[in-house]
């Protein structure tokens, strides 16, 4: 039941047919995992927590650094040094106590991902690697949890939504990471502040149809976008039975770390 | 002869030879080791690409590897 505050908080969310109370207390029962608390999570979790989304899972190793401030809209200038899922943590719950914030100070690995995904209902990469983003997908596709990928780079952004073994997954497309040569240094090639503003807050969205079960998730399709041109576009895709991953002979069967798709930070970090 | 890339109608010269690989040379592609192409539907191997042939009308999609804020790539240019 919802209580007098929560049916004022929620309001505006209660009138929408699609919504209505019903939906909100859907919302206030889901649980959703936010991997990486950078560009894309910081709207993730702000646009999730505000939306009433009672359980948020948030995971990420680093601290606020002041360059993740001209994109990363969760941290404030005063977080710098501190934890980014503490600093996540606390404007969750500034903008909405009624929600459960899990906070994991980890990088996510073969070796966690399926402890830390298990409790979850859906789940978002808002990672900025290659490594974690092959290894979501496998974990997602294994445990048959639905996901939302979400890419950034420069003026240009991609999402997609995964429904494990019924709409076309990141290894459909990608079969496997970049190898390690193509990546010659961790030097940031730059993003322009706003982008993962927009690609984050569609990957939130997709989480929030999914919970309340209405409308079409972006399965099978998917979505780029240009901000220098500002066009969206719409590649569609279809579930590949030679995937290695999702296909009818699957190569690969559990999680596995993508080493060969660790950048030198990556490694050091270890 | 015609054909769309990324949803974008490209005239390119006849060429009887051209090929996926030599379609990607042709149009200095970026990410041009890596890049998934999706022809008419279907996503090619990529040991496929140097003996696929381009036909006119066929659609083409170029899709790119895009990380995060530590982007490992230039910016795309199509």
């Amino acid at each position: 039941m919802l209580t007098e505050s929560q049916i004022e908080r929620y309001s505006r969310h209660i009138i929408l047919k699609e919504v209505g109370g019903k939906g909100q207390q859907k919302l206030l029962n889901g649980r959703v995992l936010i991997i990486g608390a950078g560009g894309l999570g910081a709207p993730i979790a702000l646009y999730l927590a505000a939306a009433g989304v009672g359980t948020i899972g948030i995971a990420d190793a680093d601290d606020v650094d002041l360059s993740n401030l001209q994109r990363q809209v969760i941290h404030f200038t005063p977080d710098v040094g501190k934890p980014k899922v503490e600093s996540a943590r606390e404007k969750m719950q500034a903008i909405n106590p009624d929600v459960t914030v899990i906070t994991y100070k980890e990088w996510i690995s073969a070796s966690n991902i399926n402890r830390i995904i298990a409790d979850y209902d859906f789940v978002i990469d808002g990672t900025d690697n290659f490594a974690a983003k092959f290894l979501i997908n496998d974990a997602c596709v294994l445990a048959g949890k639905p996901y939302s990928h979400g890419g950034i780079l420069a003026f240009d952004g991609q999402t997609i939504t995964v429904r494990p073994k019924e709409s076309a997954c990141y290894r459909c497309i990608f079969p496997e990471p970049p190898p390690k040569d193509a990546i010659p240094t961790c030097s940031q090639a730059g993003v322009i502040g706003v982008l993962p503003g927009v690609l984050g807050t569609i990957q939130a969205t997709e989480a929030i149809k999914f919970l309340l079960g209405k409308g079409e998730l972006l399965t099978d399709r998917l979505l780029t976008y240009n901000a220098l041109r500002m066009k969206f576009r719409e590649v569609p895709l279809r579930r590949k039975l030679t995937c290695p991953v999702c296909g009818d002979n699957p190569t690969i069967t559990e999680v596995k770390d993508e080493l060969d798709a660790m950048t030198v930070c990556d490694l050091e970090r270890r | 002869m015609t054909i769309t890339i990324n949803g974008k109608e490209t005239t390119i010269p006849e060429n009887p030879a051209r090929t996926i690989t030599s379609l990607l040379e042709e149009l200095d592609v970026s990410q041009r080791l890596y890049v998934t192409v999706e022809l008419n539907g279907d996503i090619l191997d990529s040991a496929a690409f140097v003996t696929t042939p381009v036909n006119a009308g066929d659609v083409i999609e170029f899709l790119y590897f895009m990380g995060g804020g530590n982007a490992l790539f230039a910016q795309s240019r199509r």
